[in-house]
Order: structure tokens, then sequence, then C-alpha cells
């Protein structure tokens, strides 16, 4: 914007007499401007800018079902935020939720960039087993937990009794021990988001020139040093997209975990979404559920300030 | 949530990846938007009236609607249907009663239903003419909130001993009446991959739903969960599973789990209620039987909790529609209408005189309207406080069987519970 500016007056000056007025064709192009900025601009306001300051305003209200008749939520401080930071449940569901959103991030990239990096050559059916790797993304997430769920039965689920044909044990209890159900959640996940990160990084890395590993190889680079030095460099902003795109849809996590576990047993699989559902929808308390929603928004904003920085960094 | 076997039905949330999908739900609802500010739904239709229930199942769906025809007939007005999942019918009521939409007619189940009366919206149904002459006063309370009365019941529901007559005769085991005996019974019968006693301790109101008739019969309250009637109840289920006589995924089990265990043969026996019936016919080789859930001591009174949905009139502000709107909760909970009802869905008629009917009729089920004449409801003593109690009691006995002693759950269980208030 400020390019275009500086350049405008010197254009315009040489026909000064016979332009119309240069001052009115200034504010019409900046008009023009900020009209096409305006809808986004309206779009963001209504649905991101309002719902964001209402949650942040109900978080100090007193809201309960009574409100829906009378319309009044009395403001009552910090009392909804106080309640929630001294239950014990809330610290247990922030770790959980740091817990799950990096074993999950982690399992599902590791994979999914493995898968990526042996599909990218080519190999008979390679195209169709890809397909069939894309299968878990087009399952939807509450059918998975539902079909997890029974696979992980501690009794009679199929794992474990194909762990006991193998003779290996087979007596896991998944989803019934608090010690090892965040584990299992966790897995499921990265099983259902493996695809996604697959098909992001294919993508990716079919972007890098072919030469670039034609030149390594001339160097002598063997296959390790040429993923180091070319695949890995060249596919990070690839990455990081991956990688954001998966921690925001990790860190608010709910309709998985309502599935396989509601959040139990014994809370160990309890996160800031499934509390906050639990608060609002539950319990009614929607004050309480709108602190817990704006801790998830907060943590959510800090990384996106990273990302926009490594970003812009990356730009120059 | 008792009420249908609709329980585990959860709302799908959407993530980053259908975003496609909702770029064009986004746009399907823009246009149903401008269709509802144009005027389509502005004005309520004079005789058509709403009900606001939860049977998504297609056979609930089908009965209730030829009910709502049969009285809306009677009448003279047209009675319509709008089903949504049994956990959505709160906050469905709710964000129609802030936008001033509300139903005619709401369904609740009993366990929530204080919750809305406690805001203020529902109507006292004797103020619109509802007699409770042949109600017993048990099902009278279920449907009260501090002594008014707001829900009319259809049918109620409650919890049972189902267990497979074959394997129990094959063992010569007697049906089990005492805690003793079910232990004793659940031990003996727990051969290979068979479980001796199948349960519901599982996250939400299932899993307390099913521990309430052994905290209740035991003396225990929910007002005091950490009262040593209420440790010994939970001490009880920690035995069975320690026994080996419980599977360990039943932290993990709804209550439609739990009937499909007992049908694949898994357990011998079951805690569950009547609405699983019409599942457990469908297998002609289970050879079922039901008796009341055992206690603690011979002689002591079983107490299960009363379970299942009832009919509110919420306060819409429209006199006239109220009263109409009352003739029509009049109309569904009538004697015929709650036989009909109560012989599809295996439930147990709230009416008196049609529970006498409906006995002679399903002879099997006996031991439950027993069970039903002493059952007590979850809302009596704590009413809207109830949430806040069944999440710490879910919290409690997961622990609790999960490796922590039943005391020290419980304790935290009660302050928990108490916070929130």
């Amino acid at each position: 914007m400020t390019t275009s500016t500086a350049t405008a007056p010197p254009a315009a000056a040489p026909r000064k007499s016979t332009a119309p007025d240069p001052a009115r064709a200034r504010l019409c192009r900046r008009l023009a401007r900020w009209g096409f900025v305006a809808p986004a601009v309206v779009f963001m306001l209504l649905f991101f800018g309002y719902p964001l300051v209402r949650n942040v305003v109900m978080s100090f209200q007193h809201y309960t079902p009574k409100t829906f008749f009378t319309g009044e939520a009395p403001f009552n401080g910090a009392d909804n935020w106080s309640s929630v930071f001294q239950d014990a449940l809330f610290g247990k569901a922030l770790w959980h939720t740091l817990v799950f959103t990096a074993g999950s991030l982690l399992g599902q990239f590791c994979v999914g960039l493995a898968l990526a990096v042996f599909f990218n050559r080519r190999f008979p059916l390679g195209g169709v087993l890809r397909s069939l790797i894309l299968l878990p993304w087009l399952v939807p997430m509450v059918v998975s937990g539902v079909v997890w769920r029974r696979i992980l039965d501690q009794d009679t689920g199929v794992l474990n009794t194909f762990l006991d044909t193998l003779g290996l044990g087979g007596h896991t209890p998944w989803l019934t021990s608090p010690g090892t159900a965040l584990l299992s959640v966790i897995l499921v996940n990265v099983w259902i988001g493996i695809p996604f990160n697959m098909v992001i990084l294919y993508g990716g890395l079919q972007e890098i020139p072919k030469e670039l590993y034609e030149a390594a190889s001339l160097d002598g680079a063997s296959a390790w040093r040429a993923f180091r030095s070319v695949t890995l460099p060249l596919l990070k902003p690839v990455i990081t997209v991956v990688l954001v795109l998966g921690f925001m849809s990790t860190v608010k996590i709910l309709d998985l975990i309502l599935a396989l576990t509601d959040g139990g047993p014994a809370d160990a699989t309890q996160t800031l979404g499934t509390l906050t559902y639990q608060n609002s929808f539950v319990e009614l308390d929607f004050g309480a559920g709108a602190v817990v929603g704006n801790v998830l928004i907060l943590i959510s904003a800090v990384f996106a300030v990273f990302y926009l920085r490594a970003n812009r960094t990356e730009g120059k | 949530m008792t009420a249908h076997p609709t329980v585990a039905a959860r709302r799908p949330r959407l993530r980053g990846r259908a975003r496609r999908a909702v770029t064009s739900l986004a746009a399907a609802s823009a246009l149903v938007a401008t269709a509802a500010l144009t005027g389509c739904a502005a004005e309520r239709d004079g005789d058509v009236y709403t009900v606001l229930n939860s049977s998504t199942d297609e056979t609930y769906h089908r009965w209730d609607a030829e009910a709502m025809a049969r009285c809306g007939k009677r009448l003279g007005v047209t009675v319509e249907q709008q089903s949504v999942p049994a956990s959505q019918v709160m906050t469905k009521a709710l964000r129609m009663a802030s936008s001033k939409s509300l139903p005619d007619v709401v369904q609740f189940d009993a366990s929530e239903m204080p919750v809305f009366a406690e805001a203020g919206g529902l109507v006292d149904l004797r103020t619109l003419g509802l007699s409770t002459d042949h109600v017993p006063d048990g099902i009278v309370d279920f449907g009260s909130y501090r002594g008014t009365y707001y829900g009319a019941a259809r049918s109620v529901n409650t919890l049972a001993l189902f267990y497979d007559k074959d394997v129990l005769a094959e063992a010569g085991i007697r049906t089990p009446a005492t805690w003793d005996d079910l232990r004793e019974a659940a031990r003996e019968l727990t051969r290979g991959k068979r479980y001796g006693l199948a349960l519901s301790a599982g996250g939400a109101e299932d899993g307390v739903f099913q521990f309430t008739p052994f905290m209740w019969s035991n003396g225990g309250d929910e007002r005091e969960l950490d009262s040593p009637e209420v440790v010994e109840a939970l001490d009880f289920w920690k035995a069975l599973l320690k026994d080996g006589s419980l599977s360990r995924s039943t932290v993990n089990w709804t209550q439609a789990d739990v009937n499909d265990q007992f049908m694949a043969g898994n357990a011998a026996m079951m805690i569950n209620g009547p609405w699983q019936v019409e599942t457990l016919n469908s297998d002609p080789d289970l050879n079922w039987g039901l008796a009341e859930i055992p206690v603690p001591e011979a002689g002591a009174d079983s107490v299960a909790p009363l379970g299942g949905a009832v009919l509110t009139v919420p306060r819409t502000g429209d006199d006239g529609r109220q009263r109409m709107a009352g003739r029509i909760v009049a109309c569904l909970t009538g004697e015929k209408e709650q036989l009909s009802y109560a012989l599809n869905s295996w439930m147990v008629p709230a009416d008196e005189r049609a529970a006498a009917v409906w006995r002679s009729k399903v002879p099997e089920l006996d031991a439950l309207a027993d069970q039903v004449a002493t059952a007590r409801s979850r809302t009596a003593q704590v009413g809207a406080g109830w949430p806040a109690v069944s999440l710490a009691l879910q919290s409690a006995f997961q622990s609790a069987l999960t490796g922590q002693s039943s005391e020290a759950a419980l304790k935290r269980a009660q302050q928990r519970a108490t916070s929130g208030n």
C-alpha cells in the first residue's frame, strides 16, 4: 500500500491540468481498495470477533439456564476463573491436552512423513495403496471412535485377541486403565491423522525438483544425507503448515474422546475440550465452560503468533 | 438419558479436514436463515402444535407419531414432533427459550426436568387441569420439582437383574437375592470367556444410574457421597471386580454395551433396563429371566432408580396454547395411550389402571413392575444439583474400580459435588 501511494503523485503530476481531480481519484481508489477488504472484515467481525468477545464476556458472568429466559447474566468478577483454576480437574485436563497434542502430532507427523517418502517413489500399485491409506480420513470421527472402542475392548476386542493368538499377552487394558487410556486415545488419533499428514507432505515432496537429488547423488550423498540436506530444508514450509493445522485440530479434540472414553476412566482422558463441554452442556454452568474455552483460545493464539513470526522471518 | 436406547448418540464435531463440507453447509444454512428472516418461520400456525422429544429411533418416532395423530384427531388440532438426540433436548430447549420459539410440549428425561423448572421455564400441570388421581405418589414425585407437578410420565423404567435361565439352571444356581448370593453366583458362573455379571460403570449417566440401586438399597444417599453406606456399596462393586466376576472393561461400557455382552454370552447375568427387551427378544435362543436387584441383607428393600421421560408444558406466554398443550399432554398420558406405549416400549405404565392391565399382558416383566413400585427418583433430594452429583460420582466409582480406595474416591466426590453448588 505504501509503495503504490508513493508512486501515484508523480504519475498524475504532468496531467494535472486535464485530470478531473487527483484528490478525488485517490479517494476513489482507496475506497475501492477497502471495498475489496470489507466483506472479509465484516465476515471476520461477525463470525469470529463477536463470538470471541461474547465468550470472553461470558466467562465473567453468572450464566445459567435461567439466563436463557430472563436474559440476565449478572457479572461476578473473576469468580468463574478462580473456581475453574482451583479445580484440580483443570490442571489435569491441561496436562492431558498438552500430552495428547504433542504425542499425536509427533506420531502423525513421523509416520505420515515416512509414508510420504515411501510413496514418493513410483512402484506398481503405489497409487492404489496410497488411496487406501486415505480411508481413516474419510470415516467420520465418531464412527472411528465407536469402532476403535470395540477393537480396544480388553476381553473381546480384536486387538487383544490378536495379541493373545500371537502369545503376546493380550490383556492390555487399553481404554480401561487410567494409566494407559490416554496413550490409547493418542494412538487412535495418530491413526486418524496419518492420511492428512501423508497427503500434504506427499504434495510437498512432489514439488522438490528431481535434479537436486541427482546432483546430491553425484556429490556422493547417501540417501539419509539427501533426505536431511535436500528433502527436509525444501519441505520446511509444508512441514510448518502440516504441524500448525494439525495442532489446531488436535488441541481442541472432543468428539474422539467422547466416543472412546467419555473422558474416563476416572478422568484419565479429560482434556480442555471435554472439560468445557462438560461444564457447559452437562453441568450447564456456561460461565465456567467459557473460561476453559478461553484458555483453549489463548493457547491457540500464542501458537498462532509463533507461527506468524516463523513465516515472517522465512519470507525475508 | 436412560429412557431410550439412543443414549450413546453424540454430537459429531467438525474438524479442519471437513472444511469443504462446512462451506457447503454454511451456504445451505445461510439460505435457510434468509428464508426464516423473510418470514417463513416467524408465525406459529394456529392449529399446529409441536412436541420436542428424543424419539430419534425409527420405532419410537413412529409410535409417537401414531399416538400424536390419535390425540390430535380427538382434540381437533395437528400435533407434530421434532426429535433430537436425548443428550441435546436440554440445550435445544434452552436455545429455543432465548429466541422465544419454544415448542408447545417438551419431553425431558426426568433427571433433567428440574433444571428447566428451576429456571422458571415450565407450567404447573395441575393448573392446566391434569389429574394425578391414578398416578402412584412415587411417579408424581418423579415428575415434580419442589412440590410442583411439572412433568407427566407416560411410562417409567428402572433397572433389574437379567439372567440367562439356561446357564443358571445348568450350574444349579438359584436367582440371587442378596449381595452375598450375587457375589457367590457371579463367581461360580464365571467360566472361561464368560463373566458372571455385567454392569455399566461408564463415565456418563449410564454408570451412575446403575450405581444408584446399590447405593440406595444399602441406605446410602446422594447428598452424602462419603457416608459409610455409599463406601460399602462401592466396595461391593470393587469386590465383584476383584473376584474376576466383572470384566475390567466395565468402566468403559454403556448400558447398551452391557446388553451386547450379555447377548453374546459373555456374561451370565446383567444389570439393565426394560428398554433392552426388544433387542433381547430378537434372539430366539436366548432364554432370559428377570429378578429384582439383590439387596445387601435378606429382607431389605430393593431400591432402584426411576428412569424415563416426562412430558412438560414450557412457558410460551400464550395461555390459550398452553391450555391446549395441557390437553395434549393429558391425552398422551391417558390410560389408553399409556398402555399402548408401554406395550410397545416394554416400559411400565405410570397410570395404576394401565399398569394393572400391563402386568397381565406381560407377566414375564412382573418383577420390573414390583421394582418400579419402590423405585426412587434421582432428583428428589438434590433437584437441579443432580448433574454435579452425577459427574462427581462417575469420577469416584471409576477411580475406585481402577485402583483407588472407595473411601478416598468418594470423599473427593463429595467435595466436588458440593463445591459446585
